[in-house]
């Protein structure tokens, strides 16, 4: 196929994506927007492959690709929707390895076409040595022909860019799978922070050595691979400890923020291929995951640096715990009473809900509710769970109607006019100290009205503080009540108790 | 323990402390109920109604030896005689005003709460009884204004020609005024309101009026007790000039203005009076009190000389007789749901309760009143407006804003000044591509972030395409290297698509 056939072809798959995101705008239009990237991917994949050699590397492609896409496939179908966040981390970390190898690669072509001396045996002849210069000088116009001598030098710096940025997605995406899944030992995947001495300053160090590392790259007279390996190590190195020291409930903005990394690596790829299409779609998920991390970090009033920089856990905790007063605690009967006695009800879920498993329970209380004529809402705070849009991915997948799933700013005045308000598993989303005491850890970040309703109820394992470390005064409140135990057993009993 | 609903003795009264809706209340929190013979009959409640919600319907004699008497005005003196040592009373009872009734009550050991001493507090809201009443006379009282009032409330355009809608004034915007603001709009006057604490203005334009805000320097007229406090000098002259000029305009004027235990203000002058217009209204709320209007006799329709009527009527409330039992025999339920917290039926006048504590005139042999004084408003008094929380949302200020705009057009200029030409083509569509992605994603609906992740996820693995135009080199590490990308950038395709379709799939609409 013709260049322009190929290019137009590239153009072509670049809108595909471009309304694959912006159908997403809609749920009506989600789906159209989801088949539009898939044709678009397809359209790319043709076109490149018309542009591969017929023989071992078609091949080679076709045995990667199934072998690739029936994994994908099947990773796909069995994922639980509670695990989605890790499923998401593990494929930014496959963006970040496939952009490390592609940068190596794009360096050892380099390297095969670019020797710059030539050994001549002590006993050669003239024309031995005359062949052998003429051989050196063909393998060098070939290298001139391919790079230009003056691109060389910003081909050299994407490369090592593209890998830098692969790298640190790749470990730091493992590490975020790691502290999604929980179920591995080692201390970088627990949820809570890793603090080491000088966290901080390690980061700005390896920033630091890698730079220098660039620029010794870059001047030298001939780039030697060894300095791309030692960065790329130190960028390993770099992305573990990056999110190793940022704490679960802060996994929102870290899933976005390699979202967004994934996508300027797969854009640092298209630079150093000269590859229009990758860059486009780089920029695009880059700049998708910058705005999802910007709208997680406003949610939670907080700058993008102090989640980066760790934890809640710097600031002091606010000694106001005695001061708290009494809980009133209300069995499942009880709540269960007070439901079908309202009018109106609001669930407010956190990611509590999704580690009980609660969502069909909450889902066939929903059912129960409506079933009586009550209106049921669902309250959805952008950073409830542990990556942007979780819990109505959760609760659609109980068969939720999502017109009945509101955002905070949607609902955030009708609590005022609801009989009840169900908290399932959240807690700082919920915690009106944030809007009340400006001397609390979480002061300005918003936050669910919930206590503006004439009862709530909140369903909590213990009276632990949440994720922000600060004791939550809707515990208090004359007009909440608690309901302690697993979510999805209690959720359970209440609508046994509702009965028909 | 029993509790006794007399007939109320005072001339002109409709009330009654307790509905056949309040009696099985009260009997469900263990009490047993007596109702004197024909108690509710002007409140539309016969003693059948009584007997069938399980109350006794006894005599007027018997109904006194009930442990509790609930009544809604103080007892006259023969009722105090009938009363017994450790009985309980409930009802109005204005100690300030009322010293020998207090002391009279106090030789009889009679335990005494006075309903008009509920403490404004957001907790003793349910057994207001002072709100609950004021509410009505709110609304009653633009009842007996378009009574008296002889044009429509509402404006019309009708073939007979355009009738203007009336103008409302209300002056004071507690309970009996934001009452008076709703009923009024919703009778389709022009509503204007007039109140010294600036902080009602919400809850006035909430109801339907216009604030009319006095153009002064920064007196407020909140006080600590949920009342207004009485004002400056040059406030009051500034009012006055308002009023004044309202009285020319407007067409009827509620004025609900009374401070606790003093006389009433005066706000409407004679002459104000003598500038309406002919057949305009005047309803004068604090006619009790002394009235704001100069002209209002208590109790009283009056019409003046150019035609203005002031209503001075003092029993507003009662006027709505089965209303105002309803509300305030509720107040009761809630009050002795307080002092029954067991629900066996038993009472006890906690004095660590503040509710309780305030409202108690007498105890035991003691009398009780004046209460410690308790601060009401939430906002303690001893830091005025000094600490407001500010809690605001992180901005990002406008120095690190220029900087960064600054930073980024250096950025361009090295680029511009070093890169080559070949890059050039690439990074204008890269800087595009940002722009565009920033739009379009900005659209995206907070519920589908997590599809909008998955496929991003998918399309980044467009990096395959790099990987598959390398596997084809002679170096077998590039090739080996370029298999697994193309390898794990299709797991990602594959699995990116198929795992946002199946979360797509799974959204649905309510039927």
């Amino acid at each position: 196929m013709s260049f322009g056939i190929v290019h137009v072809a590239y153009i072509l798959a670049a809108l595909m994506f471009i309304m694959a995101l912006a159908g997403l705008s809609k749920q009506e239009t989600a789906k159209l927007g989801c088949m539009s990237g898939i044709v678009g991917m397809v359209i790319a994949l043709v076109a490149t492959f018309s542009e591969v050699e017929t023989g071992q590397g078609f091949t080679f492609i076709v045995a990667a690709m199934v072998i690739g896409g029936c994994i994908g496939l099947y990773v796909a179908r069995k994922v639980a929707m509670t695990q989605m966040p890790e499923m998401i981390a593990c494929l930014h970390s496959f963006v970040g390895l496939a952009a490390v190898l592609v940068g190596y690669n794009s360096f050892l072509e380099i390297g095969i076409v670019a020797p710059t001396t030539v050994t001549i045996p002590a006993n050669a002849s003239i024309a031995q040595i005359n062949e052998l210069l003429d051989a050196a000088k063909n393998v060098a116009e070939a290298a001139n022909s391919a790079i230009p001598p003056g691109e060389l030098g910003i081909h050299l710096a994407e490369i090592f860019l593209g890998i830098f940025i692969g790298a640190v997605t790749f470990t730091g995406s493992i590490v975020a799978y790691g502290k999604l899944n929980g179920t591995y030992k080692l201390s970088i995947f627990k949820s809570a922070p890793l603090t080491l001495p000088g966290g901080n300053w390690l980061n700005l160090g390896a920033l630091v050595i890698s730079l220098t590392l660039m620029i010794w790259f870059l001047v030298e007279e001939q780039p030697s691979i060894a300095c791309l390996i030692i960065m790329t190590i130190i960028a390993f190195l770099f992305g573990i400890h990056l999110v190793a020291a940022i704490g679960g409930a802060d996994m929102p903005v870290v899933i976005s923020m390699l979202n967004s990394y994934s996508g300027w690596a797969a854009a640092a790829s298209g630079f150093m291929l000269d590859n229009d299409l990758l860059i486009v779609t780089g920029a695009l998920v880059g700049s998708s995951g910058a705005i999802l991390s910007y709208i997680m970090c406003k949610a939670m009033n907080r700058s993008f640096i102090s989640v980066i920089a760790g934890g809640f856990g710097n600031a002091p905790v606010s000694q106001k715990e005695e001061e708290m007063g009494e809980y009133r605690e209300l069995k499942a009967p009880e709540v269960a009473d007070l439901l079908k006695n309202s009018s109106s009800v609001i669930i407010a879920p956190g990611y509590g809900m999704a580690v009980a498993q609660a969502q069909n329970a909450v889902a066939s209380l929903t059912e129960k509710l409506k079933a009586r004529g009550i209106e049921v809402r669902f309250a959805i705070h952008p950073v409830a769970g542990r990556l942007p849009g979780h819990m109505n991915v959760l609760l659609a997948e109980a068969k939720v109607p999502y017109d009945i799933v509101l955002e905070m700013d949607e609902i955030n005045d009708d609590f005022e006019n609801t009989d009840t308000v169900l908290v399932i598993g959240a807690n700082d989303t919920v915690n009106p100290a944030a809007a009340e005491d400006p001397t609390s850890p979480i002061a300005g970040m918003p936050v669910l009205e919930v206590w503006k309703a004439h009862n709530v109820v909140v369903f909590k394992r213990s009276m632990n503080p949440g994720y922000a470390g600060v004791q939550n005064p809707l515990f208090f409140k004359d007009n909440s009540a608690m309901c302690f135990g697993d979510a999805k057993k209690t959720v359970e009993e209440i609508v046994a108790a509702i009965g028909d | 323990m029993l509790i006794g609903i007399p007939k109320e003795s005072l001339s002109g009264e409709t009330r009654v402390a307790a509905t056949p809706d309040t009696v099985t209340k009260l009997i469900k929190l263990g009490f047993e109920v007596a109702v004197q013979s024909k108690a509710g009959l002007e409140s539309s409640f016969d003693d059948a109604a009584y007997e069938e919600a399980g109350a006794k319907v006894v005599k007027p004699r018997e109904v006194w030896n009930s442990d509790i008497i609930f009544k809604l005005n103080a007892p006259n003196d023969d009722e105090i005689e009938n009363m017994k040592s450790g009985q309980t009373l409930v009802s109005f009872i204005r100690p300030a005003q009322n010293k020998e009734l207090v002391d009279k009550l106090n030789a009889k050991k009679v335990t005494t709460l006075a309903m008009d001493m509920v403490p404004r507090i957001s907790r003793a809201q349910s057994l207001d009884a002072l709100s609950s009443t004021a509410n009505i006379s709110g609304y009653r009282a633009v009842i007996e204004a378009a009574h008296a009032f002889g044009r429509f409330f509402t404006g019309q355009v009708t073939a007979a020609g355009k009738v203007p809608p009336a103008k409302v004034l209300v002056i004071g915007a507690g309970v009996a005024g934001l009452a008076a603001i709703g009923a009024a709009h919703s009778l389709g006057a022009i509503v204007r309101a007039f109140d010294t604490r600036l902080v009602v203005a919400e809850q006035i334009k909430s109801m339907g009026g216009e604030f009319l805000k006095l153009d002064f320097k920064n007196e407020e007229g909140d006080s600590s007790d949920g009342y207004a406090k009485v004002m400056s000098d040059e406030f009051i002259k500034a009012e006055m000039e308002l009023f004044a000029k309202q009285a020319k305009e407007v067409d009827i004027i509620i004025t609900t203005a009374a401070i606790p235990g003093k006389a009433a203000p005066r706000l409407i002058t004679k002459e104000m009076v003598a500038s309406m217009k002919p057949g305009s209204v005047i309803v004068d709320l604090a006619a009790a009190g002394g009235g704001n209007c100069e002209c209002t006799v208590a109790g009283k329709v009056t019409t003046t000389a150019n035609g203005v009527k002031v209503i001075g009527y003092t029993d507003l409330a009662a006027r709505l007789p089965a209303q105002s039992s309803q509300l305030y025999s509720t107040n009761l339920v809630n009050l002795a749901k307080l002092l029954c917290k067991n629900k066996d039926g038993q009472i006890n006048v906690d004095f660590e309760d503040v509710v309780l504590r305030n409202m108690c005139v007498t105890r035991d042999g003691d009398i009780t009143f004046p209460p410690p004084q308790i601060s009401v408003s939430a906002a303690p008094q001893a830091q005025p407006k000094a600490a407001p929380p500010k809690i605001e949302q992180r901005q990002i200020s406008p120095l690190l804003k220029r900087t960064c705009v600054a930073v980024v057009l250096a950025l361009f200029l090295v680029i511009g000044f070093f890169a080559p030409e070949e890059f050039l083509p690439h990074f204008t569509v890269f800087v595009l591509a940002c722009v565009v992605g920033y739009y379009v994603v900005w659209n995206v609906s907070h519920s589908l972030h997590t599809p909008l992740m998955s496929v991003t996820n998918a399309i980044s693995g467009i990096i395959v395409v790099g990987a598959m135009l390398q596997i084809c080199s002679a170096s077998t590490l590039v090739a080996a290297f370029a298999f697994i990308g193309v390898l794990i950038a299709s797991i990602n395709i594959f699995g990116g698509f198929a795992v946002t379709r199946r979360m797509l799939a799974m959204f649905r609409k309510q039927q």
